[in-house]
């Protein structure tokens, strides 16, 4: 099976965002960087389970800039064959992101092409949809369970208050959830042998813009906490009721 | 005109389809234009959908929308904003939301916001949108730059109000829709319980709580309440609670008008995923909790003690 493991780069999940002073922008000093929860955690060892289970091969791919490449190391180092940067400078939308992927992907011919549900940082969770329009494959989003047999899937999705189960064919494209995989961590072997393995630069396509983030603000800061003593719940009660009227 | 696809869940429109309908009709009066709602299959009660501020009703039926497909769906979606004209598409940042949201965007090569919480605004002489980023650790305003327009609304983002007249007519469309590809042997719902992402009130723990064995104290108050519960990461990690409970950055973003959070320490990585519920209680034994920070009120205790004698309050609150 030929697998594309789609993965973006988030600030770390302790980060605290600070804005650049007209909140134009986000301040990115200091800023530590990951590989995106889901797409590490679930999206990617899902790939590399089923690969160790019917053979093939893993990609990786990222759009954006040479910064990015200690993201995609890692992601090797997990285990994947090899990798892709869709060598983009700019911030861009998700629109423009998963064109470059779809015309990539489209030569390659994938069986199935994973994303995280959501990237931690614009929380877009479009980006596999898009792919999906662009490729004209089926998509099915949030999956927690990813089984194989042959060309044929059988996938549970995460729905409000629930789950449903779905078969269909190879090729699609899925958007990871929890209870997908387990997280791995790479060792020092897959460490070692990750420096070696091809990662291939590819020049993007040019798309116009669709969306642009004007503004950036913060949630206001809460005032200080009203303590309620721990024998008086009546008391609470009496304030969600009549002081924050949510009961 | 702004067409806002109502989801019928079992035939039936739920709080999201009217909270999405309301968005759509706000969005119509900063565009000075017309709401008008999209119901796909069956469902009693569209025309109803008026009464949320839909001008007209269309509706699509076809045995291809029985199981949900993202890609039928998106076909619906595309061709009956296409035909009937509309300039702004506006549907639920859910399950369904998530999965074909993407997808018209890229059909119709328009720009799209994901999970907006506020309704639109004309700025700079742009369409700006709101929305969260970073888990609600911030808000972005986004511009769209094309001439059709792609929103999906969080829950729980705006309230649902009467804006209009029931009773309004409901015109059949008629589009031909693909086969699905996608083959759906299961659909599965537990009944009773508000799904966490709709939910209003909700009842959260954490470690403190100390083991699975012990969330009776938990549930009986999310059962006088009405609430849902939900818990954080380790808690649902160590398969003490279904992975769906767990809230935060990693695990499901909420914004209830009430989150009661018990034995919860309040890392960043929680905070990002409640802190734009509308009131928060915290209950924890250690009053350095850094929960507290991010509370609006607070009760310094155990919590085996506290809970009960909350849900005996609440009890007594609801029986006068
Ligand atoms: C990449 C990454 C992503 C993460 N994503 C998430 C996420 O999405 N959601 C999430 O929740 N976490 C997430 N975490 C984990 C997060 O950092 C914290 O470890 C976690 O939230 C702690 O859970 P807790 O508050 O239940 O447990 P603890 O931090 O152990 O806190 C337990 C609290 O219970 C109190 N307590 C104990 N006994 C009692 C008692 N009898 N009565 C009252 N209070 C009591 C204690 O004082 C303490 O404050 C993430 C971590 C990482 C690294």
């Amino acid at each position: 099976m030929k697998l594309l493991v789609c993965v973006s780069k988030t600030p770390e999940t302790t980060t605290k965002i600070q804005l650049t002073g007209d909140g134009g922008d986000i301040d990115t000093t200091g800023v530590q960087y990951i590989m995106n929860p889901y797409d590490e955690w679930y999206a990617l060892v899902r790939a590399l389970e089923l690969k160790e289970a019917a053979g093939g091969s893993v990609t990786i791919l990222n759009v954006g800039p040479a910064d990015n490449d200690s993201v995609i190391r890692k992601g090797l180092a997990i285990g994947a064959d090899d990798a892709v940067r869709i060598d983009v400078t700019e911030e861009k939308d998700s629109l423009y992101t998963a064109r470059q992927i779809a015309e990539y992907a489209r030569a390659e011919s994938y069986d199935i092409v994973f994303f995280g549900k959501e990237t931690i940082s614009y929380n877009g969770s479009e980006v596999g949809a898009m792919v999906a329009e662009f490729l004209d494959v089926p998509y099915i989003g949030e999956a927690s369970k990813l089984e194989m047999n042959g060309t044929q899937a059988t996938v549970t999705r995460d729905i409000e208050g629930g789950e449903e189960v779905i078969e269909l064919e190879t090729p699609f494209a899925i958007s990871s959830a929890k209870g997908l995989a387990e997280q791995r961590i790479p060792n020092m072997r897959g460490i070692m042998m990750a420096k070696r393995k091809p990662l291939k630069v590819v020049p993007p396509t040019d798309f116009p813009d669709t969306t642009r983030i004007a503004h950036y603000d913060k949630p206001e800061e809460k005032g200080s906490v009203k303590l309620i003593d721990a024998d008086n719940m009546d008391e609470l009660v009496r304030l969600l009721h009549e002081e924050a009227k949510v009961i | 005109m702004v067409l806002v696809y109502a989801e019928a869940t079992n035939g039936q429109f739920k709080k999201m389809a009217h909270e999405v309908v309301v968005y759509g009709k706000k969005t119509a009066d900063v565009l000075g234009t017309e709401c008008h709602a999209l119901v796909l299959g069956d469902a009693s009660g569209a025309e109803d959908l008026g009464r949320f501020g839909a001008s007209k009703v269309h509706q699509l039926k076809s045995p291809n929308l029985e199981k949900f497909d993202a890609a039928v769906y998106t076909v619906a979606v595309a061709e009956a904003a296409k035909k009937l004209g509309a300039t702004v598409i506006v549907l639920s940042h859910n399950s369904t939301g998530k999965s074909i949201c993407g997808r018209l965007a890229a059909r119709l090569e328009a720009g799209s916001v994901p999970g907006a919480n506020a309704i639109p605004m004309m700025k700079d002489g742009f369409f700006t949108v709101r929305k969260p980023v970073f888990s609600g650790k911030a808000f972005a305003d986004v511009q769209l730059l094309t001439d059709v327009k792609i929103i999906s609304v969080a829950g729980n983002s705006i309230p649902v109000e009467e804006l209009g007249q029931g009773g309004t007519t409901v015109e059949a469309l008629d589009i031909t829709l693909p086969e699905p590809r996608t083959k759906v042997v299961k659909h599965q719902v537990a009944t009773g319980r508000v799904p966490l992402p709709e939910a209003e009130l909700v009842v959260s723990g954490g470690r403190g709580l100390k083991g699975p064995e012990n969330w009776g104290v938990v549930e009986d108050l999310a059962e006088a309440l009405g609430a849902t519960t939900a818990c954080s990461r380790p808690v649902a990690d160590s398969d003490w609670r279904p992975h769906h409970e767990h809230v935060g950055q990693t695990g499901v973003a909420i914004r209830p008008n009430l989150y009661i959070a018990a034995g919860i320490s309040g890392a960043i990585q929680h905070l990002a995923g409640v802190n734009n519920s509308k009131t928060i209680v915290v209950i924890n034994k250690d009053a350095d909790a850094p929960f507290f920070k991010a509370a609006d009120y607070g009760v310094v205790g155990d919590l085996f003690e506290v809970l009960p004698r909350l849900t005996e309050a609440v009890k007594k609150y609801k029986g006068q």
